[in-house]
Order: structure tokens, then sequence, then C-alpha cells
């Protein structure tokens, strides 16, 4: 019996230190796969297959146009889940294994994190690539140079924020539409008077709040070009968190938990009034709450002076080429033609309501149209207008998924009356400046 | 249970008064906490069956918990007619992977835990513990390790990629060992070698029809496993035609925000997708309770 416990012991030890082992090797050295030249941008030689990885829904279609129209560069498309749901982890673990697609969906947000894992090519290489960039709206390709002298993957979408109201709500309780936050907070007292709520706050949604600090001109992270500074509780993000804190205390807007029935079902029965959201929420809402259509309108985001015209951004991805193609140049055509050419936009925003990152894209027929459920607004022009007015300086720090997780962890606490918003993005300021020193990537303190 | 307490009853006089109430008592008690139980394991599955005979609209409109129009053949219809039919084919992979996967596993299993249970072999024990060990292990923390040995080989993206990972059964190995130990005596298979059968013979002939609750057990907590196995798929797979149901209905319902319509199809590809699993457990759940018996007894 002893002999049978000691074998087992010895047995699981073994097994533990295999896996363990497994681990350790997946988790360290990224990306060394590479090769060693930077890579040239040079077209190859004879017919080319391109893997390209992306959870745009209907993107087969769009592809299969690229495909037929260039025999010589076929593109291969690989699905899966959203990038934080799981295609970022198989990113990460290809990038290792050395078998990773040679293109990829990554949003704006966890760019960064590929880049210091060294898991992208830089596309400054290609002349067409560098000579596109007057075709982006600028903030759209600030998002990609990451604030180097490096391009890491040519933007696709945006999401430019405004604000989402009930039209007939606030007309019949003769409130008026805030264009200031100040005004805001006015309305959304005369909203709970009315028995509704202004808005929904949510704490799971940590990239619109960002939105929000993006808005007002401040930002989370810096680099550079030798160290990261993190600055999630600086002036800005304190007076957003501040005003957001005052209307939770005030119990002037409702916390049903984002993206559930819960949260559907407050905007459907009117009980939750305004979003103040990226253009994308067209369809949230319309897909969310089917029986107040007609009901909606669209006006810019409220400002905090007087006068001004700033928005934040919520969302929006780029194609990227990760390191170890063989293929770079090809890659950086394919890329280019995805998300510049007008056959390609459209489909892509037919199929799955992408808002391009272009300037032209901005005036696609499709975007020019009233929408219905909108009582016939054409929304895209407020949207348009907001995508211009962007905020260029922001920049994504290389472990979102991390802070993203515990400043909803903080926001949830604040939420239920444990601690402030403020608090949270304090508590988040330091644990992460801990993951990137963990990461080893320098960070200033 | 109520044997014990007529016989505790009847040695003292006294609480004999007491008896059969307690026993009502208990027995309401036991009645209500699994009452309560079976309800909340059911009410969820109900709430799936009553969305997916639902249309997009009612599904938030109407209350969750009885029918509105009769919508489920149409929503079946227009689920199977998505992406080219692709949910048929990610429920036909599931089957792949599962069916096949469960049975290899139990044939290997099967006969790993036999030759353990009755022959003797120097390291016997070692190695028996070692599988043993393997059962503490759990299989998402396997995941990355297997991505990057298949990368080595090749074979990441293909149906081997999550069918190989899935034919080893640690649990069924222990359980076939300890069943066999029991249920298949030695001088049968004495028997069998004197009248002149190889062992191989002997062991698919003889003892597999002894062992079969056990191999039964295991097939159907495999299948089970990798039907639900998740991780796996998620790591391995890049191809869309190669995703079982799980995975596939994940994939869409990240997707849910982009295209709302997708939301019924989650609904009524989930409700599909466990069809199957309550056939297998209603067909096979005897043998499910004797197997599992067995193995806690012993």
């Amino acid at each position: 019996m002893q002999h049978l416990k000691k074998a087992v012991v010895t047995g699981v030890a073994l097994l533990t230190a295999f896996t363990l082992a497994g681990c350790t090797t997946s988790s360290t050295g990224g990306g060394d796969n590479a090769g060693a030249d930077p890579a040239a941008c040079a077209p190859s030689d004879g017919d080319v297959t391109l893997s390209f990885t992306s959870w745009i829904p209907g993107i087969e279609d769009v592809v299969a146009q690229w495909n037929e129209a260039n025999p010589e560069i076929q593109v291969e498309v690989q699905t899966g889940p959203n990038g934080n749901s799981g295609t970022y982890k198989s990113f990460f673990s290809q990038l290792e294994a050395g078998n990773a697609p040679d293109l990829g969906q990554i949003e704006y947000d966890a760019l960064s994190s590929f880049r210091v894992q060294d898991g992208l090519e830089d596309l400054s290489a290609c002349e067409d690539i560098v000579a596109a960039e007057e075709e982006f709206i600028p903030w759209t390709w600030g998002q990609v140079t990451l604030g180097s002298d490096g391009v890491y993957g040519v933007p696709q979408d945006s999401g430019p924020m405004a604000l989402f109201y009930r039209a007939d709500l606030f007309e019949e309780n003769g409130i008026e539409i805030p264009t200031t936050w100040d005004e805001y907070k006015e309305a959304a007292r005369a909203v709970r008077d009315a028995g509704g709520y202004i808005t929904n706050f949510s704490t799971a949604d940590i990239n619109q709040f960002a939105g929000f600090v993006w808005q007002t001109g401040g930002g989370w992270f810096s680099n550079d070009g030798e160290q990261w500074t993190v600055d999630l509780a600086g002036e800005q993000s304190k007076t957003v968190a501040d005003y957001w804190q005052e209307l939770l205390d005030e119990d002037l807007v409702a916390t049903h938990p984002a993206w559930t029935e819960e949260w559907n079902n407050a905007y459907n029965s009117g009980e939750v009034w305004t979003w103040n959201s990226a253009v994308w929420g067209a369809n949230s809402i319309s897909s969310g709450a089917p029986d107040t259509s007609g009901k909606w309108a669209v006006a810019p985001s409220p400002q905090w002076e007087e006068g001004a015209s700033a928005a934040g951004n919520w969302g929006g991805s780029s194609i990227a080429v990760f390191k170890g193609t063989d293929h770079l140049y090809e890659a950086a055509k394919f890329a280019l033609w995805l998300n510049t050419s007008e056959e390609a936009l459209t489909a892509l925003n037919e199929s799955a309501n992408i808002y391009p990152a272009t300037t032209e894209g901005l005036s696609l027929p499709s975007l020019q149209e009233g929408v219905e459920f909108y009582g016939g607004q054409k929304i895209y022009d407020v949207f348009a207008e907001a995508a211009e007015q962007v905020n260029p300086d922001f920049v994504w720090g290389p472990t979102m998924t991390q802070t993203y997780a515990d400043v909803s962890d903080g926001f949830q606490k604040a939420v239920t009356g444990q601690g402030t918003l403020l608090e949270a993005l304090e508590s988040a300021q330091s644990s992460t400046v801990s993951a990137l020193k963990a990461q080893s990537i320098p960070v200033a303190e | 249970m109520s044997l014990l307490t007529r016989t505790q009853g009847a040695t003292t006089d006294a609480p004999r008064a007491r008896g059969p109430r307690e026993h009502i008592v208990s027995r309401v008690g036991a009645l209500l906490i699994m009452g309560v139980f079976t309800l909340y394991f059911l009410v969820p599955i109900w709430w799936l069956f009553i969305a997916a005979t639902k249309d997009r609209g009612q599904l938030l409109t109407t209350n969750a918990l009885w029918f509105a129009d009769w919508n489920l053949f149409a929503n079946i219809g227009d689920l199977i007619s998505y992406g080219d039919g692709i949910y048929l084919r990610w429920l036909l992979n599931s089957l792949g992977y599962a069916g096949l996967g469960a049975l290899l596993a139990t044939v290997f299993a099967g006969m790993c835990g036999y030759a353990l249970a009755k022959y003797r072999f120097p390291g016997r024990e070692v190695f028996f513990n070692v599988v043993l060990g393997g059962v503490l292990v759990p299989a998402t923390a396997l995941a990355l390790p297997l991505f990057l040995l298949f990368s080595q080989v090749n074979l990441t993206n293909t149906f081997w990629a999550v069918l190989l990972p899935s034919i080893v059964s640690p649990f069924g190995v222990y359980l076939a060992r300890i069943y066999a130990a029991s249920s298949v005596p030695d001088e049968l298979i004495e028997a069998a070698r004197l009248d002149g059968s190889g062992e191989v013979r002997t062991f698919f002939t003889v003892s597999t029809r002894l062992m079969a609750p056990a191999l039964v057990t295991v097939f159907l907590f495999q299948f089970v496993s990798i039907w639900n196995n998740f991780f796996l798929p998620l790591i391995m797979l890049r191809s869309q035609e190669l995703f079982p149901v799980t995975y596939g209905l994940y994939a869409w319902n990240t997707q849910l925000n982009q295209i709302p319509e997708l939301r019924t199809y989650v609904l009524v590809g989930a409700f599909l997708s466990i069809v199957p699993l309550i056939i297998a457990f209603l067909l096979l759940q005897r043998f499910w309770r004797n197997g599992l018996g067995t193995g806690s007894v012993k």
C-alpha cells in the first residue's frame, strides 16, 4: 500500500512536471520563429497562397471576389470566434509554434500586445502601404503605427461614438437633447423623475469607458520608444470617473449587465433612454430592442466644453501581417485591397456592418441612406462627422486584456457600492504596471 | 433506508410512534430536495426549448418560459440552410469526434485495463499509477502542449488534431482494470487457453462480454467528454468545416453584435445539439449506473 501511494505521487509529480514544462516553453521567447532577415517587401515568384484568419461574418464572400480577380494570389479564409474570445489566444500559440497565418484580424486595442511579442511584420517596408496613409482617416492610421515609425497593420474599421436617444420619450417629456455632459446630467435627473434611466452604465465594456476618456483628449498609455507610461487614473480619467460616479450615486443610471437579455429588455421596454455608443451600436439596438423601431435618433456625443466637437471611439480593427510570412508583398497588397477598395468596403459593410476607416469609405452609398429604425434619419452622417473628430493620440497598452479585466472587476464593485470608479482605476493602474513588469516590458513608474 | 428505520424502531418501544413520522418527513424532505434539483436542472433546458420555438422578435418580448407562436420547424429550417448547411456539418463532426473517439478510447482502455488486471509483468503497478495520475491532469492544461506537438508534425487544423488526443482515457483504464479484476475469473481465461484460444481472441470473445457494463460506462463517459470538449478544438482548429458543434455555436455567439439573426440560430442549434446526448443517456443509462457503482464499491 505504501509502495502504491509512493508510486502514485511520483506519477503525478512526473505528469505535473511535463505539463508545467509544456506551459513554460509556450509562454517564453514569443515569436523567434520569424527567420533572420527583416523581410523585404518584394513580389514572390510564381503563384502565392495566403492564409487569413478573421471572424468577420461573411468575409469568405468578400475574399472570393479577390480570388476571382487575382488568380496568382489566392487567399484562404479561416474563421473563429471574436479576438478576445479565443482567436488571439490561437494567434499567440501559432506564433509560438511557427505556423501563424499570413494575415489576421486584430482589433486596435490588441495590436500592441502582438507588437511587444514581436509577432507582427512592419509594413512600412512596403511602398504601397506607405503611400496609402493619406487614404485613411488620420487617427485610424495612428492606431496601427503605435506611435512608432513602423506600420503594424492596415486599418479596417472604426467605431466613432455618438449619442443614441429615444426621440419620442425626450419629446413627450419636454426634455432637451443634451449637448454637454452637464446638460446630460440635468437631463438624467429629469428622465429619472419621468420614471426612466438616462442610460445604462456598463461595467463590462471598459473600452467604452476608454472611449469616454478618449473624447476628453486624455489617454491611458504612452510609449516613447523605450518605455511605457501607464496613466489609467490621470486627470481626464478622473474627470470622467467622477462624473459617472456622481450619476451612479444619485441613482440616475441603470446598471444592468451589458449584452444580456436583461440589458436588451431595459432598452426594449423604454426603461433606458440613451446610449453613448459606437456606430456599430446602431445594430445592437435594432436587434436588442425590436419594439422601439422608429423611436430612436442619433445626435453627436455630449461635450465636456460647450461648443466643442470631440468624439470618442469604441472598437475598430486592423488587418495585420504576422511574423514568419513568406509573402509580405502579396499580403500587404491584399490587406490594402480589402480595406480601401470600394467593392470590398461595400461588401464588408453589407455583410457585417463594417464601418470603413478610409475617408472615402465614409461616403459609401449604403451609408448615405436614411435608416428606418431611426425614424428615417441619415444616422451615418452624424458618425461620419464624429469619425473626423477623434483624437489621434490615443494609444493602447500591451496588456489590455488584463487591464480590462481589472478595471471591470473594480467597476462591478463600485456599482454595488464598494469603492468608487476612480479607486478601481487606481488599483488597475498598479496592477497594470506589475503586469507589464512581469512580462519584462520596460515601464516608467 | 426504510428497512433500517423499521428495525431500529423495533428494538426500542418508545420511539416507535415517532418512527413512521420521521419516515414521512425524511421522505418528503428527500422528495422536496430532489424536486428542487430536478427543477433547477430542467428549467434551463425548458427555457432553451421554448426559446427555440420563437422567432427573434418574440424572444425578448414574450414570456421566457411559455410558448408564443410556434416557429420551431421554421427556425430549424433556417438554421440548417444558414451558411450552406454548416450547422449539419458541425453536428456530423461532433458525432465523428465523439463517436469514433469514444469507441477507440473504449477499446484501448478496455484492453489496457484488462492487461493490467490479468497479466503480471514488471513495472505493472508503476505503469498503472502513472495512468492514474493522468486522471488528475485536466485536459485544458494539455491543450497547448498538444498544439505545439501537433504543429511539429503539421497536423493542426485537421480531423486528427481533435480525434487523436480524444482516444486516451486514463479514467477508462482505471475502471476497466478494476472491473476486469472482479468480473473476469482467472479460471475462465485458463479454460480458454486450454481450449486453444489465443490471448487476443479470449479478450474479444470472452472477456469483453463480461466487462460490458464497464465498457459501456467508459464509452458514455468519453462520448460526453469529447462532445463537450471545447478548449481543444478552440486551440487546434481554424477551418470552419472541421469545427465540432460546440465550438461552432460559440463562434456564432461571439458574433451576435454584428449579425443579430444568429441569436435564434445559436439557441436552436444549442437545443438540437443536446438531443444526441439525451438519446445516448436514455439508451445507456442503465449500464452507466451499474458501471459507476461497481467502480465505487471496489
